[in-house]
């Protein structure tokens, strides 16, 4: 792990540097939370079953995988810019072991998701104060689980796109509609029986399922199903791309 | 000389094609050894099969003792890479570059900011990579390759893109290398490059090793052709300069002679033969062969080709 820490701390600076970087990943979630907050009304509360709307799943866990899906969608092209630019390969001309050199982007994706997530709290402490207890802590952790678990997906993308101009693109054709049909805005009951069955392969739909749930007050133990496919997911994939992974 | 580098018999294909094939040869502890060749001859690959970056299906390699594919971190540890069109992060400092790279060896790095000093970069440290001139970027992944005071350093196609000047700076800085004890490998398709830096080189075309010595003994082998051409205004010059034993032809055109001719000797007999015959002369040059017409005269196309 020597190398580790120090590549970490060079890339958040690099990272902040990017005159979109700090803004498209940390600023424009906490922007769209509070600006769609501000018109919805007072949808932090948890969602009722009721609440059929189009914040099925209420707000924050929205912005919340949007959040997720940044990051994975910002190391998408970053590992494909890396690559084409031979800077991986000039990382892999030294000691250092290709896990730690993908390894320290991870843990930069998710501090910096940590970091997203801390101030949409706080920016919503401030304007919708709500009076309900969430427990923030376990939302947390159940958002960083839900990251790791996308992130591998991502890193599959990131393994098989041919080139940096196209990581953005097919990242955000894969994604998004991975979010939509994922019961973030309709209940994935709802959908036709094939989304409804591709819905039932995809981690984002044990992620919006594991966040609502945490955020509503449930126990961990209610969502070991969701955590294990999401564990499974992140497993396979990453797996997956450390046979197809690509270094140049 | 202890060798450093033995490579035997290497082969490496990338699907159907053969990047280069039976490949052997022995660098030595001090010398800068260079892989001359064409671009697409096989160089790059030949150099990263050593550094452990490719693994080659045939044939056997070892750097300071140390097999390349199975002990590719330690070897890490003991050379110092600088890879042919590397980039690094877009808006990465340059002291931050060095400092990474000092953290990554388990050897005690050397001082980062005494190398950015020897290397003309302190002015430089707090710029970004991306606003570096190339010159600077090369002089730059030099630092990170001497950064862990590396026994061997691996230069692939060092100057490519460089103005003259930048190019005549880091020619120095290798010999100083060299002159720190540390045994160097380089790949160039210049052969002024080759000929002003390298102690031995080996030339590769199409994947194989066509010949290896040093670049005065490759001249001397393949090229021994002398030239020299003279301008003079006395009309018997012409009788006296075929007559030289040695010379094996005479053009003149207008006052001007090219005498084309064989062995060392050539240039010594013609002044001879200028200062006997009283013969006055307004220019006298001498042509030798480079490793440029080496490469012609042994692949029997130009190396620009």
């Amino acid at each position: 792990m020597r190398g580790l820490w120090k590549l970490i701390w060079i890339e958040i600076k690099i990272f902040l540097r990017e005159p979109l970087g700090a803004f498209g990943t940390i600023v424009f979630p906490v922007l769209i939370f509070l600006v769609v907050g501000r018109v919805t009304g007072r949808r932090m509360a948890p969602s009722s079953l009721a609440d059929n709307g189009f914040l099925q799943a209420g707000l924050p866990v929205i912005v919340s995988l949007l959040i997720a899906i940044n990051a994975v969608l910002s190391l998408v092209t970053i590992i494909s810019i890396y690559r084409e630019g031979g800077i991986l390969k000039r990382l892999r001309a030294t000691p250092l072991r290709p896990q730690t050199i993908l390894t320290a982007h991870v843990i930069v994706k998710l501090l910096l998701t940590t970091a997203t997530l801390a101030l949409m709290v706080l920016a919503g402490k401030r304007y919708y104060p709500t009076g309900i207890h969430v427990p923030l802590f376990s939302f947390t952790i159940a958002l960083l689980i839900s990251t790791l678990s996308i992130l591998s997906i991502g890193f599959l993308i990131a393994s098989i796109v041919p080139t940096a101009r196209f990581a953005q693109p097919i990242g955000v054709a894969i994604l998004y509609p991975m979010l939509g049909i994922s019961g973030l805005f309709f209940p994935v009951a709802s959908l036709p029986p094939a989304l409804r069955a591709i819905a039932r392969v995809l981690p984002t739909t044990y992620a919006v399922s594991l966040l609502e749930g945490i955020w509503r007050g449930d126990g961990w133990y209610e969502h070991t199903g969701d955590i294990a496919l999401l564990a499974f997911v992140f497993f396979a994939c990453t797996a997956l791309s450390a046979k197809v992974f690509r270094w140049e | 000389m202890r060798p450093v580098i033995q490579v035997s018999g290497v082969r490496k294909t990338y699907g159907q094609m053969v990047a280069i094939d039976e490949v052997s040869f022995e660098v030595s502890e001090g010398e800068i050894f260079g892989l001359i060749g064409p671009n697409g001859a096989g160089k790059t690959t030949t150099m990263e099969c050593i550094e452990g970056l490719r693994r080659p299906e045939r044939g056997t390699i070892s750097v300071l003792g140390l097999d390349p594919i199975r002990h590719v971190y330690e070897l890490q540890d003991h050379i110092g890479v600088q890879l042919q069109q590397a980039q690094l992060q877009k808006r990465i400092k340059v002291w931050e570059a060095v400092d990474l790279w000092a953290s990554l060896y388990q050897k005690k790095a050397t001082d980062g900011e005494q190398l950015l000093e020897q290397l003309g970069l302190t002015e430089k440290r707090n710029a970004w990579f991306m606003n570096l001139s190339g010159g600077q970027k090369q002089r730059l992944f030099i630092a990170l390759a001497l950064i862990n005071d590396p026994e061997v350093v691996f230069l692939d196609e060092l100057t490519t893109g460089l103005d003259p000047q930048s190019r005549r700076a880091i020619w120095d800085l290798v010999r100083g290398i060299r002159e720190r004890g540390k045994t160097v490998f380089l790949t160039t398709h210049l052969m002024e490059e080759a000929q002003r830096l390298c102690d031995r080189v080996a030339v590769i075309e199409r994947g194989r090793i066509i010949d290896m010595d040093t670049p005065e003994r490759l001249i001397a082998r393949h090229c021994p052709e002398r030239t020299v051409v003279l301008s003079t205004d006395d009309s018997a010059a012409e009788v006296h300069l075929r007559a030289i034993p040695g010379v094996q032809s005479v053009r003149c055109s207008d006052s001007r002679f090219t005498l084309r001719g064989t062995g060392d000797d050539l240039v010594t007999d013609v002044i001879q033969c200028l200062s006997e015959n009283r013969i006055r002369v307004t220019e006298f040059r001498t042509i030798l062969p480079n490793l440029e017409d080496v490469f012609l005269k042994i692949t029997g196309h130009s190396i620009r080709d």
